[in-house]
């Protein structure tokens, strides 16, 4: 018997790895800033995106992709406000690789873009291994939820460059306990920036917003240097 | 579940690898799962053995490292392993701790049946 050796050169996802890594360069040089929503099932993804949409000015170059395991019915709540959104379904699949995202973009108008939205399947674990060629990644966790999620799912909450904590308007009504939250959170990635948004009363879209834009306009500015 | 995805990966990869080996069969992979790559090594266990049976590569065994999570104290440099819930240093007990590793997903090695000519792999 002969061992050989891999030491790091060989990741067991090297061809997603490969083909996000495509999607990125070609996501930088066109400016279009990709970001990649990671949630559990129902912790506001699509309503986030909806304050989004409706916020963003008409001109804004936007486009979505969304993916469900079963029905496009988020495609369909997004598509109200007039801009491009492709949706996948993955039929069983529990998270969404770089290859479908790529075959999603050959039906938008990608060249043309400046922010690409990706709504992942609802899901705190799978999604969490797959490069989408996103420049960050965004978890969104609701107060409806157990504020001790950042310590269950470590992986997400480290690879993730922004928590948005939903629904803040149920924290009179749950044991959610906000601040905790937030600290579990920076246990797994310290420098994690937080936005605590309610999608009912407008509260926290107004920074939402500006993480959006900082970001836009970090990408833009890249772009143009090279 | 995505085990089945990455298991689906790694024997991808193995196909790969033995093209380099003509006539010659892979024996055993062994592969490095970090505590932050989202992996339930049981469940890629599982998945891998539902696979490599009817994959032309079996038999085949896995042998799977877990990686914990390192992280290296900022005061007193002292690198340990953190836990879910706690990432406060051991030997001095702050709070400041920077990450190290954790989130490997890779090949670690291959045992190919008896090959001297073979001394080192290219890749």
């Amino acid at each position: 018997m002969h061992r050989i050796s891999k030491e790091h050169e060989h990741k067991i996802l090297n061809e997603n790895s490969r083909i996000a890594e495509r999607l990125r360069a070609h996501f930088a040089e066109h400016g279009i800033l990709c970001l990649n929503i990671i949630s559990a099932p129902g912790a506001g993804k699509t309503t986030l995106l909806e304050r989004t949409l409706e916020a963003l000015p008409r001109e804004t170059r936007v486009a979505v992709i969304t993916a469900d395991i079963q029905t496009d019915n988020d495609a369909l709540r997004l598509a109200r406000f007039g801009f491009p959104v492709k949706h996948i379904t993955t039929g069983g699949a529990c998270h969404l690789e770089a290859p479908m995202i790529e075959r999603a973009l050959e039906d938008l108008d990608h060249d043309d873009l400046d922010l690409l939205l990706i709504e992942n399947v609802g899901n705190l674990v799978c999604p969490a291994s797959y490069d989408l060629g996103e420049a960050a990644k965004i978890v969104v966790l609701s107060c409806a939820e157990g504020d001790d999620k950042p310590l269950k799912y470590p992986a997400i909450f480290f690879k993730a460059e922004l928590l948005v904590l939903t629904k803040t308007d149920l924290l009179p009504y749950v044991q959610f306990d906000i601040d905790a939250a937030e600290r579990n959170a920076h246990r797994q990635r310290k420098g994690l920036e937080v936005v605590r948004v309610s999608a009912i009363s407008g509260a926290g879209i107004a920074p939402w917003l500006q993480w959006l834009e900082r970001k836009r306009h970090a990408v833009r500015v890249e772009a143009a240097v090279d | 579940m995505h085990e089945m995805s990455i298991a689906n990966s790694l024997l991808e990869a193995l196909r790969t690898e033995a093209l380099r080996f003509p006539g010659k069969h892979i024996e055993k992979v062994g592969v490095r799962v970090g505590a932050l790559a989202g992996v339930d090594p049981d469940a890629l266990r599982f998945c891998f053995e539902v696979l490599v049976k009817d994959s032309g590569l079996q038999p085949l065994e896995l042998d799977i490292d877990y990686q914990p999570r390192r992280h290296v104290c900022q005061l007193c440099g002292e690198s340990f392993d953190a836990r879910y819930e706690d990432t406060v240093c051991p030997r001095c007990g702050v709070a400041d701790s920077i990450f190290l590793s954790g989130e490997e997903l890779e090949l670690a090695y291959l045992e190919v049946e008896d090959a001297p000519h073979i001394e080192r792999a290219r890749t």
